[in-house]
This record gives C-alpha cells, structure tokens and sequence, in this order.
C-alpha cells in the first residue's frame, strides 16, 4: 500500500519532468504575471513579450491567473516567479493595493519590477507601460456623444472596480460626459466582470430597462462583446455601441455596423515595451514613469488601414 | 457492512486510530517523494522563501478544506466555501472599515457570519431535509449575491485598522526565531488543523460526526438528535470557513467581493487527495491538511519549473482521479 501511493507521486513528478524545458543559466529569467487569459488580449500581449523578448536574447514566462477575481492567487503566482531570482519580474495587478507587500520584498531583493497595463498604487515599479486609459475613455465619450448628437441618455457595461483599467475607463467616460456634455444624462453603470455571458445579462437587463437608450459603453472586451450580444438578442434597434480592444467578435460587429466603433489600445505594443523596459532595468537604465503604448478609435472608416490592423487581434 | 456500535467505544477509537495510522502514511509519503523530485528538477525550488510561499498559498485552501472536511465526514458536501469564505470577509469590512468598529469585533464578526451562514446550511439540510448538495449550492450562490450586496460591489480596504493585515502576513514565529519567518496565516492553519483533529477524535460531536457518516438511520435510531448534531457540524465548519475569511481578508488587505467562486472546489480537491472518502464515515485532518499541501507543491513546483500553466490543472485533476482510485483499491483490499 505505502508503495502505490509513492509509486503515483513518483510517477507524476517523473511525467512532470519530462516536460521541464531546460534551463539555460546565462540567459536573463524575466516572468510575466499578467491579469490573465480570459480575453485573447492577454495573447496578444504575451505576442508582443515574446517577439521582445526573441529580439533581446531572454527568456520569459507568461501566467496569470483563471479568472480577473482571483486576486490572491496572481499573488502566488507571483511568490513562485520570484523563486526562481528572476533578473526583472512584469506585473499587471488585478489589485492595485494587495500585491504591495510582495512587491516590496522584490524590490528590496533589488528585482526591478515592470508594471504593465494595470499599474499598482505605489513607486516600487520602475515604470508602467500601460495605455492612458483615461484619455481613451474620454475619446470614446466624445465619439459617443458625436454620434448620438450631443444629448439623450447613455448607459456603461463595465469590468471591475479593483484594477487600475476598471477605475480608469469608467471614470475617463463618466467625467468626460459630466464635464464637456451636460445634455447627455448617464442612467447607470452596471458591472460584467468582464466575462461576455454575465455581461450579456447585464447590458439586457439595462435595456430593459430603459427602452429609450441612446448609447452604450463597454470597458474592455468581456464588456463589448456582452453589449453587442444583448442589442442582438433583444433585436433593439438605435443603440449607439462603442467598444473596447478587439477580438473577432467586436471587429465583425463594427464591420456588420452593429457597434459604431471601438477603442482599442495596443496590446502588442503593450507586452514589447514591458520585455524591452524590463531588460532595460536590468542594465540599470533610467526608464521614465509611464511609457505610453497609445491607442487609437477606429469604427467601419478605417478599420482596415494597416496602422489600425497592426493593433487589433483576433 | 457499516454498522455503528454505540455502546463500544473502545473499538470505534481504535478503528479510528488504525484509519489514521494508514491514511497518514500513504498522504505523506506522496508529499515527500514530490518534494523530493522537485528539489531534484529545480535549484530553486527548495528555499526556504518558497517553501513559506507554498504555506502561504496553502493557508486559505486549507482552512476550507478542513471546514468542508468535517461537513463531508458526515456525509454531506459543503459547495458553498468559497464564497462563503468572501463573505465572512466582507462582513469584516463592513464591521471594521465602514462601522470603524476596533479589530477583535472584526474577528469576532467574520466567524460568527461564518457560523451563522453554516447554522442555516445545517437546518436545511437537518430540518427540511434538503439533499446537502442543493442546500449548499442554493447558499454558496446567496451568499455570492450577497457578498455583491452588501460591499457595493467594490473591494473594503482595511488600511483604517492597522495590523489588520499582521494576522496573515504578519509573523510570530519570526518575530521569534529570526531565521524562520513562518506567516500567522500558517500559524493559524494548523491551529485550526490542530483543534479539529482533536474535536473529530476526542469529543462526542467528532464522533456522532463519524457516525452520522457511518449509518445516520442507526444514530437516529438509537435515541440520539440527529438533527441537532448535524447543525452543530455545520456551524463548526462554517465558523472556520469565517476563519478562512479573516486570512484571506488579511492576506490581501481587503475583502475582494466578486472572489470566492470555484474555491469550495479545490477545497474538495484537497479533502479528496487526503484520503477522506465523499460517501462520508471516514476521514482524517491530516489526511486533509496533508492533501492540500500536495495541492500547493504540486502548484508551486510546475510554476518553479516554468511548465506551462494549461497543464497545471490538468496534472491536479489526474492526481485527484489516481487518489481516489487508490483509496477505493485499499478499502477493497481490507475489506
């Protein structure tokens, strides 16, 4: 009996190993602990780290965790990545605050720590290469407002309220409708945490309930992809949508006209800058405090223009 | 043949004793040998930074495992842990951050919202006869909504209570011994480990809990309130999941209300891989504490070794499978 048991940890832990990949000691060690892999966006992302870090010569690992909510497991992600003395660690937290502690001891183990898309509520990063998502937000409100022509009522479909994104977008469309459209009335803002079933029951339940909807704002694709799907199922009709990021599902919606445009940040660009910024803070680089990975709208007009396709994903 | 005799404890304890002997075993000696191999395939692995780091990530699961445990040895399933677990968390946010009220009511509400919550599973279950798989589901999803509710859908901070955070990151044993700086969070995981084992072996409600298990007709039969036992069971290890609650609350610093879900699973997970058996009767603490480590080290070392995350769950599945056929292939054997 003693010997079964054993004898299925060992055979496990063998069957483990066969499938290590060899660990090359003179290259520099660089994981990325992102918020996950529930939006090819986080594909798109490790893309971008990967063609960065082909370039530079270093390895990296990419991880996150199931799903946005499982703020304590990024963080033993995390605590196993800085096992292996990495020469920079890349971060996106899903909390801006609960990563802190870890982080601090990071750093004090003189690891530079790269912050990339959802920054964290400290200096300890050496830089955050991240999309103003602020300003991004705010272009979608102005483009909302320009189509539905300056006034009438507007709903969003959001992510969360945790991460650096959730707060940023919300808050970048909300004041941009506040500050520059007082005709435009904001009847709610609803959360999906980004996953596209349960943001498809929110964005109907908001239609629902107000037939009379004019526009509706989705923060990040879970989000988008909700909305388009409630406007298809409930068969409304004058709906302003706009969007976030890309995905098949959103440029077909945008191609079909179903949704009236999106913003979408560069994801690619995103995961590259984080790579370079890391092995640059390996040599002890001076970085500067945010590196700006731009964004841009783009609706049916210039959804194929090749500065348009570079960022989008599939 | 499972019969419980109540008027002979002396063989109840020793077959009890015997299970213990041979479960421990045969969970622990799996541990080593994947602590062993991993030592092995990885340098890096076998630091004390990252033996802490599995405990810590160890400390949540385990302290749900060991709640659902107790539930489980009697024969039922507790599918509402994980949010549960938010929960208690959230209430200890509302009672220290927004009521501003001082820490100890905070803990004292965590664990009493989990008791609380755990006393109702428990009526379902006793008094409405309810089949503990759906009373338990039906809680794990109120509680889920109501964790939502209650918070605002937004995460509570604790940076009002100071040293809030000091009950899971914090260490005693470091402030103690220096080279050792084990979190509370362990500390307070195997205290739980501790006080459950020796309420399951050496009090009444540990044994009608093995005997609820065993044959609840019989129990019933034999003059004994069952109903009253099986909600003092559920209590308990709703009270611990409310443990659970603070360390999670602690280790992050805040009650994250959307968290929970899919954690009573690898709760079971852990439950399963030490050796407690579902159909209820038998089962150890250790065999449960024992699986979750196993859980955590396996989880740890494949990220240690960089392999990738898709087969993580898929090599902790297989574990699981292998677990319980071996499990079944031994009860067969002795039978």
């Amino acid at each position: 009996m003693l010997s079964r048991r054993t004898l299925m940890g060992a055979i496990s832990a063998a069957a483990l190993i066969m499938g290590t990949p060899a660990m090359a000691q003179d290259e520099l060690f660089i994981p990325l602990v992102s918020k996950g892999f529930q939006h090819q966006f986080w594909q798109a992302v490790q893309a971008g780290a990967e063609q960065a870090a082909a370039e530079e010569g270093v390895r990296i690992t990419f991880e996150g965790p199931d799903n946005e909510t499982m703020v304590d497991r990024q963080i033993d992600m995390l605590a196993a990545a800085l096992a292996n003395n990495p020469a920079a660690i890349g971060f996106a937290a899903l909390d801006s605050q609960a990563a802190i502690p870890l982080l601090r001891q990071a750093a004090d183990a003189g690891i530079p720590i790269v912050a990339f898309d959802s920054g964290v509520d400290s200096d300890i990063p050496v830089t955050t290469a991240t999309t103003d998502n602020r300003a991004a937000a705010s272009l979608a409100a102005d483009k909302m407002a320009e189509l539905i022509g300056g006034s009438g009522t507007v709903a969003v479909v959001a992510h969360d309220q945790t991460s650096r994104t959730g707060i940023d977008r919300r808050d970048g469309f909300l004041d941009q409708i506040e500050a520059k459209y007082p005709d435009i009335q904001v009847v709610t803002v609803q959360y999906g945490q980004g996953d596209q079933l349960q943001s498809t029951e929110v964005a109907k339940a908001i239609l629902v309930a107000n037939p009379e909807l004019d526009g509706m704002f989705g923060t990040n694709e879970g989000s988008a992809i909700g909305v388009v799907n409630a406007v298809r199922e409930l068969g409304t009709q004058g709906v302003t949508i706009i969007g976030y990021d890309s995905g098949k599902a959103q440029t077909d919606a945008i191609r079909e006209g179903l949704m009236a445009g999106a913003i979408t940040q560069n994801p690619v660009g995103i995961g590259y800058e984080t790579v370079k910024a890391a092995v640059a803070a390996t040599k002890g680089e001076d970085l500067p405090k945010i590196i700006d990975t731009g964004f841009y709208y783009y609706d049916q007009s210039n959804i194929d223009n090749a500065e348009i396709q570079a960022v989008l994903y599939d | 043949m499972t019969t419980v005799t109540t008027n002979a404890p002396a063989s109840i304890v020793s077959k009890i004793l015997a299970a213990l002997m041979h479960q421990r075993l045969l969970a622990f000696a799996s541990l080593i040998v994947l602590l062993i191999v991993f030592s092995f395939a990885s340098p890096n692995f076998m630091q004390m930074s990252n033996m802490i780091a599995i405990l810590q990530a160890t400390s949540v699961n385990g302290v749900l495992a060991i709640a659902a445990t107790l539930v489980i040895i009697t024969g039922g399933i507790d599918l509402s842990v994980g949010t549960m677990m938010t929960f208690c968390a959230v209430m200890a946010g509302v009672v220290l951050t927004k009521a501003g009220l001082p820490m100890p009511l905070g803990i004292i509400a965590a664990i009493g919202t989990g008791a609380f919550c755990g006393f109702c599973s428990g009526t379902f279950v006793a008094k409405l006869k309810i089949p503990p798989f759906i009373a338990t589901l039906g809680m794990m999803l109120i509680l889920k909504g109501l964790s939502l509710v209650i918070s605002g859908t937004r995460p509570i901070y604790f940076n009002d209570t100071p040293g809030f955070d000091q009950i899971s990151r914090g260490s005693l044993i470091g402030d103690v011994l220096p080279f050792l700086p084990i979190p509370n969070g362990v500390l307070i995981l195997f205290i739980v480990a501790g006080v459950a084992s020796y309420i399951l072996s050496r009090t009444v409600l540990g044994r009608y809990c093995f005997a609820l298990g065993s044959n609840e007709e019989a129990v019933r039969l034999s003059g004994v309130n069952t109903d009253r036992w099986k909600i003092a069971i559920y209590a308990l290890s709703g009270a611990i999941v409310g443990i659970g609650g603070l360390l999670i609350a602690s280790r992050l610093n805040s009650a994250q209300p959307a968290l929970g879900l899919g954690y009573e699973l690898e709760a079971i997970a852990a439950v399963v891989i030490g050796g407690t058996s579902l159909s209820g009767g038998r089962g150890t603490i250790i065999g449960t504490l024992i699986g979750a480590l196993i859980m955590a080290v396996l989880t740890n070392g494949l990220r240690v070794l960089s392999v990738a995350q898709e087969w993580q769950t898929v090599v902790t599945g297989a574990i699981i499978i292998l677990a319980v056929y071996a499990d079944m292939m031994r009860r067969r054997k002795a039978a």
